[in-house]
């Protein structure tokens, strides 16, 4: 009785001066469904959590996101000393908020917005893009909407006009805030919005056209410039006064720096708002993106509430509230302490990098580059030849090697087209690029030497059907045929899956 | 020539070398409206912003807030190490992904959630209890047309029924999505939604009854376990079926460690969705909100998005796309590293806290108590007499002390009712609580030897425009321009209040 109490007792005391691979915390798997009922201690929570985290993918091997992976430790520092301040809190966090409308006012002019010294830009920070959309989708809505009402037109069918290689997040808004969304159809060769065919589209309940600027599939800028002449010419015709919005979550701190000449911002007349993401080209990490809005007018009064802020009136247009303030202080630092300069010389080096990248893929002599050299730091490339192996398994490989490079189909009506894409960001380097290419070269000699993947994937399912069957003669119990036409149908099937655009990567 | 051009170069290396307060950099001030031309070091980066950020409040320091300002140092390390994860990338971090889903799972079941052991709970990680609550009210605005379409009825003009105490975020919800909102006003001595007057509001275009676990008024539980009688007696007799959301953004977690014997989460048959902040008393910091809904019809399938993750089909919900991972991590880490039991206990000290606070300020015998027993852990006090010093006076004063403790007036009808609130969190102990109240006493001492607000200010304005009183001739023309002062500043304060009731009315950021 005695021993066993005491060495019980003894257990106990111990076993917080374990090491946390000796306590008993590691003997037990996490808990998934239900909150434990105990605590632990913090070291092991912490290492617990580590330790899994470790099988999650190293962001900076993305090659599949544009969203920053890296930013200099005097950041970090910021942020972390900002974790615990609430974004909301103007009242409280003054500096924070200044710092906030800042940023707005050096983006919006940045954009070329026509504003006076001093004058105030109207725009706003927001989570991200996404958000940003849909505070300016919203306020086009809105304002089409009072101007039907005006006129004593019908009101309950709004719709947009983009093209079909928008991000998933247009067509969220859509949904979510019941407007049509007509989408102009890609063709093969041509993978950005037709000006021609969007503007053919417009109608009166066209509330605005959605261009955007660096398209995610393959980075190009689409013709804003072009749109914005044929939209005045309609606008015009039929008094309508149809806007246009700028989605420039890439390329808008990407045009400014290297084609400063390309007209695609508040310059042209019908642009009304534009929205970027500071987590992309804005060199920030994940969790800030900006609208702005070329003048007042532009953003209908009643969308605005009003916070009592130090006394004085703040107006605000967000959708979250409560949020971290860490994100919105990075950006100002990187503004401040990049300038224009130093993103210019970021920007340059990117599409250096790029250039690099895209000529060894392209003396490899088996790809063809799919996307330009005017347009975000990207390269997108597809096989020349598909017959025997395709990019989804080339995309498979490369991942052994540490890459992550996705695979995916055009958007409609070019979807027999698969490609990959990588994304260069500020911390891609030359010596990186010659790596990928090298590691490129490698899988295609691997899959050189391998049957095509529907011969494999057939062999599979004959050998499961039949795992005693014996030499190269197939049974004849086995259809043939049968197990070729499933073996591709789920080939297509995974395929249709992978290609649809709500495929996450953004 | 050359020598001075050496020179110039040697000034222009020594420039990295200077330290930062040394350098340049300090002696021209930050740009404000245009990005600047050239490049800065870091360092001096760095120092500039964090210097002019020393003026922010200290968020600890912020009694206004519910939002989380404290964490453990390793939970800090875990979010560094994860500010560069997008956590919308679900096939680069399926761990971070699964991780989400073990919260929601771990909350829900929080939450009694009718599910099986091993089966997966509806729900989703989100940005905060905004974007929560706009994606629970687009599911009911969209379930309910989908009924009224089947059912050959209008659906052009959705509503919901809701306290005039709500939180803004339901009045941008209304107004974003254009359902209109139909509030139950409140009343002396009754700051929380009345259930049957709710009930009464409720019609064919009622897309759901929002009650709130924790109003950001006064920190009462609105009574969930009646308004789901009386709603369920209203759709036996109508046929209407309407449902219950509640917004339990700051009791979600706290009344199921605290009281767990009230019925107010998925127990209750009308109950469909319910909203928490895991930045409030989920204890993470800013930046994460949970939405979970009973069950998988209560979630219309053309509301969600299928993301390829992995090679199989993974459903999301959400308005925000790309955001910092670091928050759900965090979130995971306070349940395994607290469990029931720490939760329970983190709880049980901010309520010993919030008494503790109640009781001394009770004992000054100047103000009285709004906030009750059962509720969010903080005290709502409002002056028993407010005629020569309002509550906003002594709110101003307490920031000399570095304390930041709101005042504001309650939503109508009971709008002349003016209170200041103290939210307890984690992180205030009860030496913070017993320091507080001492500055109080300072303020009231500080307050009661001045004369009101109304007179001090004409007496400011009237000594300014008169800075050196002469024995004048004109004495009578004086004596008239003082008096026009006297009434200009006089209008002025009223209009101050009039305007400063109608601007803290709700759209006052204060969560």
């Amino acid at each position: 009785m005695l021993s066993s109490a005491f060495s019980e007792e003894h257990h106990d005391s111990d076993s917080s001066l374990h090491s946390t691979f000796a306590s008993r915390y590691v003997q037990a798997s996490l808990p998934k469904f239900r909150m434990p009922d105990r605590e632990i201690s913090k070291e092991a929570a912490y290492q617990i959590i580590n330790d899994e985290l470790m099988l999650d993918g190293n962001p900076r091997l993305n090659l599949a996101s544009f969203v920053t992976t890296w930013m200099e430790p005097e950041v970090d520092k910021l942020i972390l000393q900002s974790l615990n301040k609430n974004y909301i809190d103007m009242d409280e966090y003054p500096v924070t908020t200044e710092l906030q409308d800042r940023c707005v006012n050096m983006i919006a002019r940045l954009f070329h917005a026509p504003l006076s010294d001093g004058e105030q830009a109207i725009g706003a920070g927001t989570v991200g893009s996404s958000e940003a959309i849909m505070l300016a989708g919203l306020a086009f809505k809105r304002k089409w909407q009072n101007k039907r009402k005006s006129e004593g037109k019908p009101y309950d069918k709004p719709n947009i006009v983009t093209g079909a290689n928008v991000q998933v997040c247009w067509e969220k808004f859509a949904r979510y805030f019941e407007v049509e969304l007509k989408d102009v159809k890609l063709r093969e060769g041509y993978y950005v919005l037709d000006p021609e065919k969007a503007v053919e589209l417009v109608d009166e309940n066209t509330i605005c056209v959605c261009a955007i600027l660096g398209s995610t599939y393959n980075g190009e800028f689409e013709d804003v410039k072009r749109l914005n002449e044929l939209l005045q010419e309609k606008n015009k015709e039929t008094g309508w006064d149809t806007p246009i919005h700028v989605d420039a979550a890439s390329g808008g701190f990407i045009a400014p720096f290297l084609y400063p000449d390309l007209e695609w911002d508040f310059r042209l007349s019908c642009v009304r708002s534009i929205n970027v993401s500071g987590h992309k080209y804005g060199l920030v990490y994940a969790g800030v993106g900006w609208v702005v809005w070329k003048s007042k007018s532009d953003l209908p009064e009643e969308l605005i509430f009003h916070v009592n802020y130090l006394g004085s009136d703040q107006p605000t247009f967000t959708l979250n509230f409560s949020k971290g303030a860490s994100q919105i202080i990075a950006q100002y630092y990187q503004f401040i302490r990049l300038g224009f300069e130093g993103y210019k010389s970021i920007m340059e080096n990117c599409r250096m990098n790029a250039k690099v990248l895209c000529d060894g893929i392209r003396d490899t002599g088996r790809f063809e580059i799919l996307s330009k050299d005017v347009g975000v730091p990207v390269v997108a490339f597809s096989l020349k030849d598909r017959t025997k192996h395709d990019e989804y398994e080339i995309a498979d490989n490369l991942r052994r090697y540490g890459w992550i490079v996705p695979a995916y189909t055009m958007a409609p009506d070019a979807e027999h087209i698969s490609l990959l894409r990588v994304v260069i960001r500020e911390d891609f380097s030359c010596t990186l690029a010659q790596r990928l290419v090298n590691d490129i070269r490698k899988v295609l000699e691997y899959l050189d030497a391998r049957p095509p993947k529907l011969v494999e994937a057939v062999t599979e399912a004959i050998t499961q059907a039949e795992p005693d069957m014996k030499g190269d003669v197939v049974p004849s119990s086995i259809k043939l045929s049968a197990v070729i036409r499933d073996v591709v149908l789920a080939k297509k099937l995974s395929k249709r899956m992978n290609s649809f655009k709500t495929n996450g990567v953004c | 020539m050359p020598l001075s051009t050496a020179s110039e170069k040697i000034h222009g290396f020594s420039e990295n070398l200077h330290s930062t307060f040394a350098s340049r950099y300090v002696q021209t001030s930050l740009p404000r409206f245009s990005m600047p031309a050239n490049e800065i070091s870091k360092e001096a980066a760095y120092q500039i912003i964090s210097d002019e950020l020393m003026l922010d409040g200290n968020p600890r320091l912020n009694l206004a807030s519910f939002v989380t300002t404290w964490m453990e140092p390793e939970c800090d390390k875990l979010i560094c190490e994860s500010l560069n994860k997008n956590y919308i990338d679900m096939d680069e971090y399926p761990v971070t992904t699964e991780l989400q889903d073990r919260c929601v799972n771990m909350i829900a079941r929080l939450f009694n959630a009718p599910l099986r052991d091993g089966e997966s709970a509806f729900g989703v990680g989100t940005v905060g209890s905004s974007e929560a609550i706009m994606l629970a009210g687009l599911a009911f605005k969209r379930k309910w047309q989908n009924k009224c379409k089947s059912e050959g009825r209008p659906f052009d003009k959705p509503n919901i029924v809701t306290g005039a105490n709500v939180q803004v975020c339901w009045e941008k919800f209304a107004r974003y999505f254009e359902v209109e909102l139909k509030d139950v006003k409140l009343r002396d001595g009754y700051y929380i939604m009345d259930p049957e007057k709710a009930v009464d509001l409720v019609d064919e275009n009622t897309i759901c009854v929002c009650a709130i676990l924790g109003s950001t008024y006064n920190g009462e539980f609105e009574d969930v376990q009646k308004l789901n009688e009386l709603l369920e007696e209203k759709n036996k007799k109508t046929g209407w079926d309407t449902p219950i959301h509640v917004d339990a953004a700051s009791g979600g977690f706290l009344a199921p460690f605290l009281y767990p014997e009230l019925e107010w989460d998925f127990r209750l048959s009308c109950v469909r969705s319910i909203n928490v902040s895991g930045h409030k008393y989920g204890l993470v910091y800013p930046g994460i909100g949970w939405v979970i809904w009973k069950s998988k019809q209560d979630l219309p399938e053309e509301l969600i998005f299928h993301v390829n993750y992995l090679g199989s089909d993974q459903p999301t919900f959400t308005l925000n796309f790309s955001k910092g991972a670091g928050q759900i991590i965090a979130q995971y880490y306070q349940f395994i590293r607290l469990g029931f039991e720490g939760y329970k206990s983190i709880m049980e000290n901010c309520r010993e806290n919030a008494r503790i606070l109640r009781d001394e300020i009770l004992k000054t015998g100047r103000f009285d108590i709004l906030s009750k027993d059962m509720g969010v852990p903080l005290v709502a006090f409002s002056l028993k007499d407010k005629s020569q010093h309002d509550e906003y006076e002594i709110a101003d004063h307490l920031r000399r002390y570095g304390w930041i403790v709101p005042a504001y007036t309650m939503a109508p009808d009971a709008q002349h009712v003016s209170l200041l609130r103290v939210v307890v969190r984690e992180d205030f102990s009860r030496t913070l609580a017993e320091r507080l109240v001492r500055d109080v006493r300072k303020v009231l001492l500080y307050l009661d030897a001045r004369p009101p607000k109304s007179i001090e200010h004409p007496h400011t304005a009237v000594a300014s425009v008169n800075e050196q009183p002469k024995p004048s001739r004109n004495s009578d023309r004086d004596h008239l321009r003082a008096l026009s002062v006297f009434d200009k500043t006089l209008n002025s304060v009223r209009a101050f209040k009039v305007w400063k009731k109608n601007a803290l009315h709700k759209t006052n950021g204060v969560c």
